[in-house]
Parts: structure tokens; sequence; C-alpha cells
């Protein structure tokens, strides 16, 4: 049955890919769209049977690579955490496709369309049913590039290539500490399959209690085996506890990169060049949240770095916090929602980093709903209003689009933590795991997390006034072709709002609840000191109510600010004009990445080129080489002058420097 | 006693006694049957040639004849073939051209195997008399063939080019060979050996080689005495340069091989540094001042003076690989060459035969069979695997390689580099470029010979490879 999940969309790929305009559009979205519905479905059969209690062997699909120690198999890995993600993506990605039918009814390009869809499918399934880091690393490099393809998939678009672009170099960076984190633990283990990493590590973690030392560090350092140089990096030397901080921070490093965390985020807003059905499959809902996926899978190597785990939490919150300044002002709707993926993304990272793994996977899980259903909603916002995306000239759509609006407001209600929907239970889980967190910058996450919950409510709710609230902005002939999506598109948007809304209410107990042990059964580890998960249950109520409230307060700006006085925005801007500039302009950091790194490799780029490939290598290379063979062609070929007697001459002097050569070696 | 002597010559000798009396029937027939004979003497001076390899082959007679002027071995053996091959695919590819060009006359088949049995005496040569004997009938053979088409000035200066320079060229053959048999009293090779290896070698001896190898090297094409070599393939009759190219080519490498290797091995050092000269200048300078040229057949001589610079890297070496180097190039480059001749003959349109370059242009969708098969002889030329000349060069490159010449086998890669491209730009001017206006079909004979020497450099001589090769190595072996 696994096997079928993950081939399936690769079928797919195949059939629209090589074959889509011999079949034609309407057969490749049927084919593809169908088959992802099945893999959906098989996905929600295996994750409702699935026995964490009784273990299943990964199920090899191929040899892939043996040399020396490497021993790398395309294999199946199904727990509970790779069901949770079989059932993310493949539900969000069948409920895209269908989507994109309507969505994408215009577009020449249909097939091409479908086949990056299933294709980035099908590398996502590799990538959470990986069983070894090679492979996983497979289906990382295998979404990035299903991504670079689908937010360039309107290539005659400058921007869209630009954004394409900076999507993977950006991404490049973060893969390129991602690998060197698997080279890491290949040296420390020596192995990249997974099993066999935990058992080592959970080896490590039995030495390092033996040792006897509180912190996982100092035990290390203590015991005499453990002082052994395991690993050597960037000129260090390594002992087992450095070098598996090491490992995890490299590790980490690549997470960032994929789910856009403070420092490496810039490509997530440019993405929205995309499709929007692609901003929702890919940039909201499943990809992104690839990084949390990879930390949380590796939580047995985690644990035994405190110091890693310190600074996820650290990168957790500042993106969080980061994120949501800057959704406020935002005018973009698309890119507003991609700025609160990012701070959402934040929130995971920062229960990542205290140690509420199963918190994080929770709200990637009720996250995947609640944003696919803003993003396909805000996809058919763009769609009634003739592809306009500015919030400015919008305004007054309610009327025109109810049920676009009515699902919207569920997916607000979902993201900004009204109770009882999706996100009350999994965004208020984080914040109070964060309280309960012990480590050096859980506090800080619990301060930043609330805060951003409050920023969430302003800019979510900010939108929808926006939006679809007061008078009309757009000009009259935008508005006169104001229409609700055809039911295609209309039908996903009801499974997301269902989800969105009864995705925590269903799942809390099991996820994070009492359930929990025999929920996630061996797939995710937490060390014996940590009891985040039990902490967070014995929170005061004053601590457990203090988001809701943050919520309602943003729910009240932000109705002040758009609703009862649309002027005050306007003035507070003016006011503040510092930092409004500064949230508007996203902190300055493509324009600091720009000066830094942009500009100075543009500059290698070019000197290389122009300087180095063009004139030294092209110059004494190739150019300079063919210029000097037809200078001498030409002096060579004026020997030749026809006349006898040169000939004759040419002989004798040939002669005569022959004899004289051989007299003075002769004589030698 | 005599007379046994005489009968085992007669018998070693029976390429060359074959030829002598049957070009003097041929003469006689052509005669006596007047202006009509030339096709018939045509076809028989082939049956001819054909008799002569045949006999090689099958009677293969080994030993000395005349008191060591004539030398029969495997190496003999080898070259004597590959010239026959040369010579009658010259004469078969000369039928439709001398009679569309009008020299069809009995005399020009006559002169061609009168020219061969030069050549054969020269493979055979056992003494300075008889290598000079062997050079001059060969000679001039050729002065006559190169100046057959009176009606044409360029082949008149072309003719009379080469006799001037060629005079030159064996009055300093002949004032080396005396220098030598002054210095060391002998005009046998082996006994020329013999007292080098007792006695000193002298200076005047070494004056004396350099000469004789300068009139040597004027007969491969050897940069410096290669003058005379583009002028003389440009205006010689077609024809005439393709035996130019292929047959007295083979006999004077053969020569130089046999005198170097049997006469002057106890100097090798003295000459080895004339080889290398002459191998280094020859590769670079065939290279170079091909790439100036407009007219094929100019070209192909730029391209043969190269291809000499390369096979006497395998002499340079010196060794038994060099020698099986040096044989095995010479064969695959007879074939390739009569393969190239063969398609530049047939480049003719309606107002006569077209021989520059630029008239291949789009020849790939003129006639596609033609275009392959020149391609596959400019790649084999190029010296690109799998062709047959990738495998030529590599031999004589891996004995120069082992006899320690590393620049020598380094230099003669380079300018293979230089020289691809020349062969590349006329590849691509028939496949990439607009069609000139087409040729006329290519007479049989022509096609024949495209076909068998197309065919033997991609791919058969892939399958035979083995056992030309180890003939190559026998050929080699009988100076060792």
């Amino acid at each position: 049955m696994y096997q079928i999940i993950v081939l399936l969309p690769l079928a797919g790929f195949l059939i629209a890919g090589l074959a889509g305009n011999t079949i034609g559009a309407k057969a490749s979205e049927y084919i593809t769209s169908s088959f992802l519905v099945v893999a959906a479905i098989l996905s929600w059969i295996g994750f409702l049977t699935f026995d964490a209690d009784e273990p299943m062997a990964p199920i090899t699909m191929l040899q892939w690579m043996q040399s020396g120690g490497l021993d790398v198999a395309w294999a199946l890995k199904i727990d509970r955490l790779t069901l949770v993600m079989l059932v993310v993506v493949n539900t969000v990605s069948a409920l895209v496709h269908i989507y994109s039918i309507g969505y994408m009814h215009h577009d020449p390009h249909r097939p091409r369309f479908f086949a990056y869809l299933s294709l980035f499918t099908f590398a996502m399934l590799m990538l959470v049913t990986a069983d070894n880091l090679v492979q996983m690393f497979f289906g990382w490099e295998g979404v990035g590039l299903a991504s670079y393809l689908l937010i360039g998939f309107w290539y005659k678009k400058p921007s869209a290539n630009a954004a394409a672009m900076k999507a993977f170099i950006v991404n490049r960076v973060g893969d390129f500490g991602f690998i060197l984190g698997i080279f890491g633990v290949f040296a420390i283990f020596q192995s990249v399959n997974l099993d066999t990493i935990f058992a080592g590590a959970a080896d490590v973690a039995s030495r390092m209690g033996e040792a006897g030392g509180e912190g996982a560090e100092a035990a290390a350092e203590g015991a005499a085996n453990m002082g052994d140089v395991v690993l050597n990096f960037a000129g260090y030397s390594l002992t087992m506890g450095g070098a598996i901080t090491c490992v995890c921070l490299l590790l980490l490093l690549g997470a960032m990169g994929k789910s856009a965390q403070l420092g490496l985020h810039t490509w997530l807003p440019d993405a929205m060049e995309g499709p929007t059905p692609v901003s929702a499959l890919i940039h909201a809902a499943t990809m992104v949240t690839a990084g949390v996926f990879m930390l949380a899978r590796m939580s047995p190597i985690f644990e035994l770095s405190h110091t890693a785990l310190t600074v996820v939490t650290f990168v957790g919150a500042s993106t969080a916090i980061f994120a949501a300044t800057v959704g406020l002002v935002q005018n973009d709707i698309k890119r507003v929602i991609a700025y609160s993926t990012c701070s959402q993304l934040g929130y995971m990272f920062v229960a990542l980093g205290v140690g509420a793994y199963s918190v994080a996977i929770f709200h990637l899980f009720t996250h995947a709903f609640f944003k696919a259903l803003l993003f396909l909603g805000a996809g058919s916002v763009i769609h009634a209003v003739s592809d306009e995306q500015d919030m400015r000239r919008m305004g007054g759509l309610r009327k025109h689009i109810p049920v676009t609006y009515w699902t919207m407001i569920i997916g607000t209600l979902a993201l900004t933590g009204f109770p009882f929907t999706a996100g009350y239970f999994s965004k208020d889980a984080v914040i109070e795991a964060a309280y309960v967190g012990h480590n050096a910058f859980a506090l800080y996450g619990w301060g930043l997390t609330v805060i951003a919950a409050l920023l969430t409510s302003f800019y979510s709710w900010r939108l929808i006034f926006l939006t679809f609230h007061g008078k009309p902005r757009a000009s009259a002939d935008v508005m006169h072709h104001v229409h609700e999506s055809p039911s295609v598109m209309i039908v996903p948007l009801f499974f997301l709002a269902a989800g969105a809304i009864l995705a925590g209410l269903l799942f809390e107990h099991e996820f994070v609840g009492d359930a929990y042990e025999h929920f996630w059964g061996a797939s995710l580890f937490t060390s014996a000191e940590n009891h985040v998960l039990h902490d967070l249950h014995e929170v005061a109520f004053g601590v457990a109510i203090i988001p809701t409230v943050m919520m309602a307060v943003g729910f009240a700006l932000a109705y002040y600010f758009y609703i009862a006085n649309p002027a005050m925005p306007k003035q507070l801007s003016q006011t503040h004009r510092g930092l409004y500039k500064f949230f508007l302009n996203k902190w300055y950091f493509d324009e600091l990445y720009d000066f830094l790194f942009v500009r100075s490799s543009k500059w290698i780029g070019r000197t290389l080129w122009k300087t180095g490939d063009g004139r030294i290598i092209d110059g004494l290379g190739p150019d300079g080489v063919s210029a000097r063979v037809i200078d001498v062609t030409n002096r060579v070929v004026k020997l030749q002058t026809g006349y006898l007697y040169h000939y004759a001459f040419a002989m004798l002097i040939g002669v005569a420097a022959l004899v004289t050569w051989m007299m003075i070696g002769g004589i030698s | 006693m005599v007379s046994d002597m005489l009968t085992s010559s007669l018998s070693i000798a029976g390429p060359e006694f074959i030829l002598t009396i049957g070009a003097m029937v041929l003469l006689m027939v052509g005669v006596f049957m007047g202006g009509k004979s030339a096709q018939l003497v045509t076809a028989l001076s082939v049956a001819l040639l054909i008799i002569a390899a045949l006999w090689l082959v099958f009677v293969a007679p080994e030993g000395v004849a005349f008191g060591g002027s004539i030398v029969s071995d495997s190496f003999a053996s080898f070259m004597k073939i590959l010239v026959l091959i040369g010579s009658a695919a010259a004469i078969v590819m000369s039928a439709g051209y001398a009679e569309s060009e009008r020299f069809n006359r009995f005399e020009f088949p006559v002169l061609i195997v009168l020219s061969t049995l030069g050549m054969l005496v020269m493979v055979s040569a056992g003494d300075l008399i008889s290598l000079y004997m062997g050079l001059e009938l060969q000679s001039l053979a050729i002065y006559v063939l190169a100046a057959i088409n009176r009606e044409s000035v360029r082949s008149t200066e072309a003719g009379l080019k080469y006799f001037v320079l060629g005079a030159l060229s064996s009055g300093m053959l002949l004032y080396g060979a005396s220098m030598i048999y002054g210095f060391t009293g002998q005009i046998e090779l082996t006994a020329i050996a013999e007292t080098l290896t007792a006695g000193e070698r002298s200076l005047g001896l070494l004056v004396g080689l350099v000469f004789l190898l300068a009139g040597l090297a004027f007969k491969i094409s050897a940069v410096p005495f290669h003058m005379w070599t583009p002028d003389v393939y440009e205006g010689a009759p077609t024809p005439i340069t393709a035996l130019l190219a292929g047959a007295p080519k083979i006999a004077a490498m053969a020569l130089l091989v046999r005198f170097a290797m049997e006469g002057f091995l106890p100097v090798v050092v003295d000459w080895q540094q004339v080889i290398i000269f002459i191998s280094i200048a020859s590769m670079g300078f065939g290279a170079f001042a091909a790439i100036g040229q407009k007219n094929i057949k100019r070209l192909m001589a730029y391209s043969s003076i190269g291809h000499m610079g390369y096979a006497l890297v395998g002499l340079a070496a010196a060794n038994m690989e060099g020698v099986r180097g040096v044989a095995l190039y010479m064969a695959i480059y007879l074939a390739t060459t009569l393969g190239t001749f063969a398609v530049i003959l047939s480049m003719r349109r309606d107002d006569g035969p077209a021989d520059q370059i630029e008239d291949l242009a789009g020849l790939s969708k003129t006639n596609p069979v033609m275009a392959t098969f020149l391609t596959i002889m400019m790649l084999s030329l190029a010296g690109l695997p799998p062709l047959a000349g990738f495998f030529a060069k590599y031999f004589v490159f891996m004995a120069a390689v082992e006899a320690g010449l590393y620049a020598l086998a380094v230099i003669g890669v380079l300018a293979s580099v230089v020289g691809l491209y020349y062969y590349l730009r006329i590849v691509k001017l028939m496949w990439f470029d607009e069609e000139a206006k087409p040729f006329l079909p290519a007479p049989i004979e022509l096609k024949l010979v495209l076909w068998v020497a197309g065919l033997f450099v991609f791919p058969i001589y892939l399958f035979v490879g083995g056992p030309v090769f180890a003939a190559a190595g026998e050929a080699a072996q009988s100076f060792f």
C-alpha cells in the first residue's frame, strides 16, 4: 500500500510530463488529480489503522548504492511521524490538484503544471518516507527543484524567474549545511540509516548518563571514551558532545533554509510569484515544513545537545516575531499570508527547541489545513478580481463572493487561535511548551510567541477587513466581473475548512494529550529529563488564557483600525514613519543581503567572467591560441612563394643547418 | 655455382622481375597496338601489380640477392605489398580521369609500373648503389607523370619543379653516399654497420649521413625538404597526386627505415637527432600551414607532410615498437589517403574537375554517402578514435614514450590537435554549410576504391586491426 502511495504521484508526473501534450490538458488534470486522491485516501487509511505498538520494518524498494561502509537503499520508513506527513502532504496535494483544475483553467501549459505538482508530491513523499539521510536529501533536493520549477512556472515573467532563482540559491545555503550535517552524521555513526543512527545516539546517551554529568556536554568531557576526537570540522577537533552539537547545528542550517527561518527566509515572500495553488501546497502546507519534519525526525540526536536546541528556540522565536511584524504592513494579499507562514514556522521551531516535538508536528498538521485554506481562499479572491493581488485595490468583496469569505473567516479563526478551532489547540500548546521549557531561550521564546500571537491576530483580521469589508476600491470594470469561483475550486475549500475547524479537536488527545505515547510510539524521541509535554498540561490558567486574550486584543485592534476608524493606519504610519518603513521593507534584509552577498558575488562573478575567463583564460587559451595559430599559419603560408630558387634555398639552408648541428654535436 | 646463385637471386627478386618484364611487354603491346590500347594496357598493368603482390604473399622469398644489393625480408614484403596496393589503386582511379582529361595514352600506366618497380627496389635496397638506382627509377618515371598533361601549364610547371628539386636532392644524396663510402669503405648497409660498430664514427661520416638523409627526406617530403610538395600536388593531374601521396612515400619511408636501422644503428644517437628535428618540423608545419589552404589538393599536401612527421616519430624511437609503428602508420595512412583521393577525384562538375575546399559545401545533402566516407577519412587523418588513424598515431606515440622521447610525443599530440582544426573544417563544411552545386555521379572505379578504403578505416579495421598489427610487428622484427 505504501509503495502505491509513493509511486502514484511519480506515475502521474511521468504521464503528464512525458505524454501531457499528446493526451491533452484535460486528461493530464484528471489523471494526476485522481492518482493523488487515491494516494490521499490510502494515506488516511494507513494513518488511522496504524498501531505504533507494532513497529513496521522499512519497506525496501531498491538497493541504491553500496560503497565501503556506505549502504543506501531506497526504503520506506513507516512510523507515526511519516504517516502524519503522508496524510498532510497527500491531502493538501490532492485538494490543490483539484483546485488547480479551476484556477489554471486559462493557462495553456496545464499538463506541465500538473506534472510539476505531481513531481513535487513525489519528492515530498520521498523525503518524509526516507529511511536514511541520503534518500531524505534526494527528496529534499527534489522538492527544491519542483519549487524552483513552479515558482518560475510563468517563465516569461522576469520577476517569476528572479524569484525562482532566489529560492533556489538561498536554499543552496541551507542545503549545504544539511549535506555537511549528513557527512558529519556519517563520520560519527558510520551510517546514514536512521535506525542505525538512532541506535548509536541511544548508545551515546547511555554513556553520557553513566558519566554522571548533568548536561550532555559536561558528561561527554568527563567520560574517558567520550573524550576521543570523533569529528574535525572547520579546524576544530570535536569530541562526541561537541561533534553532535556541530552536526545538529548544520542540520538546523538545512532546516532553516527549507523552512524559511530568519536569515534564510528571504526567498519565501518572493516565491509568491508562483501560481497561488503552488503557494498553498509548497510554500505553506508541505515543503516549508520539511525543516520541522527533519528536526523532529532527528530528535534522538537533538536531544543529546542542549546547545543546539537552545539555538533552535532562539531562531524560531526570532522568526516568529520578525515575520509577524513584517506581515502587519504588507499590502499584497499573498505576501501577508507568506509572512504569516514564516511566522508560524517559527512557532514550530520554538516547540522543537524546547523539546516538544509532538507539539511542533501537531502545529504543522493543523497549520497545513488552515494555511492551505487561506492561500486557496486568497487564490479564489485573486481569481475573482481579475488577478489583482494588492489589498488596497480590493475591499467590499464579502457580498460578491460569500463562500470564499466564510471559508477565509474560518481559516483566520483557526490561524488566530479562536477557541476550539485547530489553531487554538496547537498554537496554545506551542506557547505553553515554551513557557514550561527549560533552556536558556525558553522564556524569550514564550514572550515573543505571545506577542506574535497578538500580531498574528491583527494582521489576519486586517487582511479580512481590507479585502472583504469597507467600500470597494477596485475599478468599476473589475467589480463588474467579480464572481464566485467554480465549484471545482470551492469544494477543496470546504474540505480544508473542515480540517481547520476539526483537526485540533479530533487529534489533540493523540498528538499531545494523554494518548501521546501510544500514538507516537518510537517515532519521536524524548530523553528521560524531558518533561515538557507533561508540564505543559499543568500550567496555570492565567498563563494558558494569555494567547486567547492576545487573539481577542488583536481582533479588536484590527477592527478599530480598519472598520471603526479607517484613517488611523495612515496617521500611525506617518507618526512612526521610521518603524513603518522598517517593517514595510522587511527589516531591510533584502537590501542587506543585496549589499553583502549579491553585489559582492556578482562582482566576483563579473570579474572572473570578464577578466578571469574572458581576458586570461580565453585570451591566453582558446582565443589567444587560435589567433596565434592564424598568425603562424599566415607566416608559414607566405614561405610558399612558388619560386623554385626559394625552394632550393630552403633545402640547402636545411642541410647546412643540420650539418652544422651535427658538427657541433659530433665534436662534443 | 654462379647459376645457383643467379637462380636464388631471381627468385628472391621475383616481384621486381615480374614488373620489369611485364613493363617491357606492356610497352610492346602499346607500341604495336597504337593509340587504342590505353584501356587494355591499364587493365594489364593492374593485373601485373596484383600478380607481383600475390607472388609476395604466397612465395614470400626471404634472403639476400645479387651479393647483398637486394634484401628480401618480412619488412620488405609488408612494405612492398603496400606499395603495390597504392600503385594499383592509383592506376584504377586514373582510368576515367585520364580519359576525360584526354591524356589517356598507354605510356601512362606503364610509367606507373616502372615507377613502382623503382619503389620495390628502394624497399629492398641492401646497398647504396641499389638504393640510388631504385630512387632514380622511381623519380624519373614520376617526373614524367607529373608533367604528362602537356596541355596544362600547371601540370608542366609541377613536373619541372619536381624535376629540378629532385635533381638537387639526388645530388645531395649521392654526395652523402660518396662520403659514407669514403669514410667506411663499404657500400653494403650491413657492412657499414659492422665498420661503424668496430671503428670510431668520424665527422665526415656524419656529414655524409646528413646529406643522405636530406635526399631521403626530400622523397617523403619532410620539412625543410618539403617545398615542392604543395605545388606538385596541386599542379599534377589528380591521379598522379593520388599516386604521389601514397606509394612513393611508403617506399621512401621504408628505405629510410632500412637505411637507418640496418646500416646506421651504431650511430643511432646522431641520426636520431636529425629525425627528431625533421619530425617535429614536419608535424608543426603540416598542421599550421594546412589551415591556410583553399585548395583541397594543397591541403592534402600539407596533411601528408604532417603525417610523415608523425610516422618519423616512430623511427625516432629507433626500437622494435617504433618500426612496427611506422609500418602500421604507413598501412593506415595509405588506406586513408586513397579513400580521400577517391573523393577528390569524384569532385567533378559539368565544367571539369573541382578542387576547391569550398566545393565540398553541403555535400551531406547532395551526396550523403560520399560525405559520410569523407568524414570518416578526415576524422581518421585527424586521429580520432575509434577510427584507424587513431591507432596509427597511438602506436608511434607509445613507441616514442617507451624510448623516453616524451617531449616528441607531447609535441606530436599537440600538433594533431592543431591539425584536427582543418580536418574538422571540411567536416563542418560538408554537414552544416549551404550546399554548393552537386557533383556529377562518380564512376564505378572511384566508388570501389572509396568503399573499400572507407570501410577499412571504419569499421573493418576494428576487426582486422589485430592481424595487421601482428604483420607490422613481424615486419619490424626483421631488424632485430
